[in-house]
């Protein structure tokens, strides 16, 4: 334990963005240090960090590592996902906005670990000054003649949800819709332009050149066992001081919001927290006593994800934080799976009928009905990422469901801090609703 | 250099020319405000593929513009967190200081305003991008300074 600090180290004191600063704080030292080993030593060293994937899913980085064919006579390509678009998650664009040469670095060690010599990096089409700071920093740093044989182009997205999911992420990055490919083969054997591909998150990344500088048993172990290392947790919502906060895994939830980001404000109750951005299922106060890491938070049934913490106070009507969340899934379906294009729809309809008070009890049984029809059912997980908050705000939070039908309306009377929150697809006058009959 | 010129830089980058479509599609719009179907035309003859393929690509993605827009985007984040900090708030403000709805332009053709999907500045809420320059923290009395703005610098 006692590691706070590693993915924005030194950026507070000084700019970072600037590679003679960068490098008088030690950085890209390693580099030629994870150059001096072999491809299968440096797998082991990340391997034995147990760095997990910063992205959401957890998977460890070396591992992912070691399964990529290298004896594969075609290229092999190193791919950072920098998609960041999971509603709560703004700490990869921190990440490349104020330490883009540490992820530069990562990204010229990691490439060394599958011999990989052309990395790409996909950033969001929303983020242009990110975009801008990044791109400047590979330019400076390629200048300088730090990448040796290894190039690294930066690709812009241009705004799809989706993209942030691997497979979907590799068809945008070879000029495709952004749409989920079938697995297997996986992208370690079969990835981008069909060769064996590694795809990290950018937090990830940003790690790596932590772990050569301080040896990868001495990271594991910092953080908890299961998750060595740090996060950057981005805390949103009804929280006194939201904001990026970079702490140590395993971190008691209850102190990142009331310690360390100064609580609900204005004297109003907690009512939910989502924590790991707004795809996982939704915690109630009552279950906030955990520590923020991988394995306990999925013991709780939820997910680390995003490193992302929406909290939700009680001013908020739950169906019209459940719809609006809906909305959004439904309108970042990408439309190739059946039970994910239409259950998102089918969601959104229910859920608008609740909150009118025109929905019968039955009805939240076929909700989660849906739900269940939904999950595991589709190529990726998108669909699922529609269901898991839903199915939690539904079973934690049923009384006020049923208060909708049993009232014929909305129990908070149009004084919801949601009320009337329009979303995108509400424009989208082609393609209207049909009603349930 | 010529819109086809440019493209043709682009897809040097990639092993496969086809990933250039994304960057291309975006330098036409740059160029052109919308991709008209001569525009997409112009893009597809530049990377050899049909205007077909390259329509198909521009209407997956929410940042292409199928149908013209104003010279400047206001976009306004709903999503979560900006939702629970008031979003619809700076939203009500924007339509009243433009006088069209989401989704619309200005009569005068100079603004498009619509809400958007996550920014990814869920702690800085309510998010607003203009001409995808984020101004964070924004509040409803913020929106006729930054229409201000927005007119001022034409």
């Amino acid at each position: 334990m006692g590691l706070s600090n590693v993915l924005l180290k030194g950026a507070d004191e000084r700019d970072l963005t600037k590679l003679a600063e960068y490098q008088a704080i030690g950085g890209y030292q390693g580099v030629p240090k994870a150059r001096a080993m072999s491809s299968d030593a440096l797998i082991e060293v990340l391997q034995t960090a147990v760095l997990r994937g910063r992205g959401g899913a957890g998977f460890p980085m070396g591992r992912k590592a070691s399964l990529i064919d290298r004896s594969s006579p075609k290229p092999k390509y190193l791919v950072v996902n920098a998609d960041e678009s999971e509603p709560g998650a703004f700490k990869d664009r921190e990440v490349m906005a104020r330490v883009p040469h540490r992820l530069i670095e990562g990204c010229l060690i990691a490439a060394h670990a599958i011999e990989c010599t052309h990395v790409f990096i996909f950033i969001r089409g929303e983020y242009l000054a990110e975009y801008e700071i990044l791109q400047a920093a590979v330019d400076e740093a390629r200048g300088a003649g730090l990448f040796g044989d290894v190039e690294i182009t930066v690709h812009r997205g241009a705004g799809a949800y989706i993209c942030g999911e691997e497979t979907a992420l590799l068809d945008a990055l070879e000029g495709r819709r952004g749409q989920p490919r079938p697995r297997p083969p996986f992208p370690p054997v079969q990835g981008l332009y069909n060769a064996p591909t590694q795809i990290n998150n950018v937090s990830t990344i940003a790690t790596v050149p932590t772990i050569i500088e301080m040896g990868a048993e001495a990271f594991a172990k910092t953080g908890v066992e299961s998750a060595p290392g740090t996060a950057i947790f981005s805390i949103s919502g009804n929280i006194a001081r939201p904001g990026n906060y970079e702490l140590e895994l395993g971190t008691p939830m209850r102190e990142l919001i009331y310690d360390i980001a100064g609580g609900v404000p204005d004297g109003r109750e907690l009512k939910a927290v989502i924590p790991g951005g707004s795809s996982v299922p939704a915690l109630a106060p009552s279950e906030i006593d955990v520590p923020l890491d991988y394995d306990s938070l999925q013991k709780i049934g939820t997910f680390f994800g995003a490193a992302s913490l929406i909290i939700v106070d009680d001013r908020c009507c739950i169906v019209q934080l459940a719809l609006r969340s809906a909305k959004f899934y439904m309108h970042e379906s990408c439309g190739k799976c059946t039970p994910c294009r239409e259950g998102t729809r089918w969601m959104v309809q229910l859920l608008e009928k609740i909150e009118a008070g025109e929905a019968e009890l039955s009805e939240l049984d076929l909700l989660d009905n849906i739900g269940s029809r939904i999950l595991g059912r589709s190529l990726c997980a998108l669909g699922d990422f529609a269901v898991y908050p839903t199915h939690s705000y539904l079973s934690k939070w049923r009384d006020e469901f049923v208060a909708h039908i049993e009232q014929g309306g909305c129990p908070y009377g149009g004084a919801s801090s949601l009320e009337g929150i329009e979303a995108p697809l509400d424009a989208h006058t082609h393609s209207p609703l049909p009603v349930i009959a | 250099m010529s819109l086809v010129e440019d493209v043709r830089q682009i897809a040097k980058k990639y092993p496969d020319s086809r990933s250039a479509t994304l960057p291309a599609l975006r330098l036409a719009q740059e160029r052109d405000g919308w991709l008209s179907p001569e525009t997409l035309r112009e893009v597809a003859d530049a990377l050899e593929l049909t205007p077909a393929y390259c329509k198909s690509v521009a209407t997956f993605y929410d940042m292409y513009h199928l149908a013209p827009v104003g010279t400047h985007l206001v976009e306004v984040c709903t999503n979560l967190s900006c939702a629970l900090a008031g979003a619809q708030k700076v939203v009500d403000a924007f339509e009243s200081e433009l006088g069209v709805k989401p989704g619309e332009t200005t009569p005068d053709g100079e603004i498009t305003f619509r809400t958007v999907e996550c920014l990814g500045g869920c702690g800085y809420a309510t998010v607003v991008a203009v001409d995808h320059r984020y101004k964070q923290k924004v509040g409803p009395d913020d929106v006729a300074g930054i229409v201000g703005e927005i007119r001022g610098a034409q």
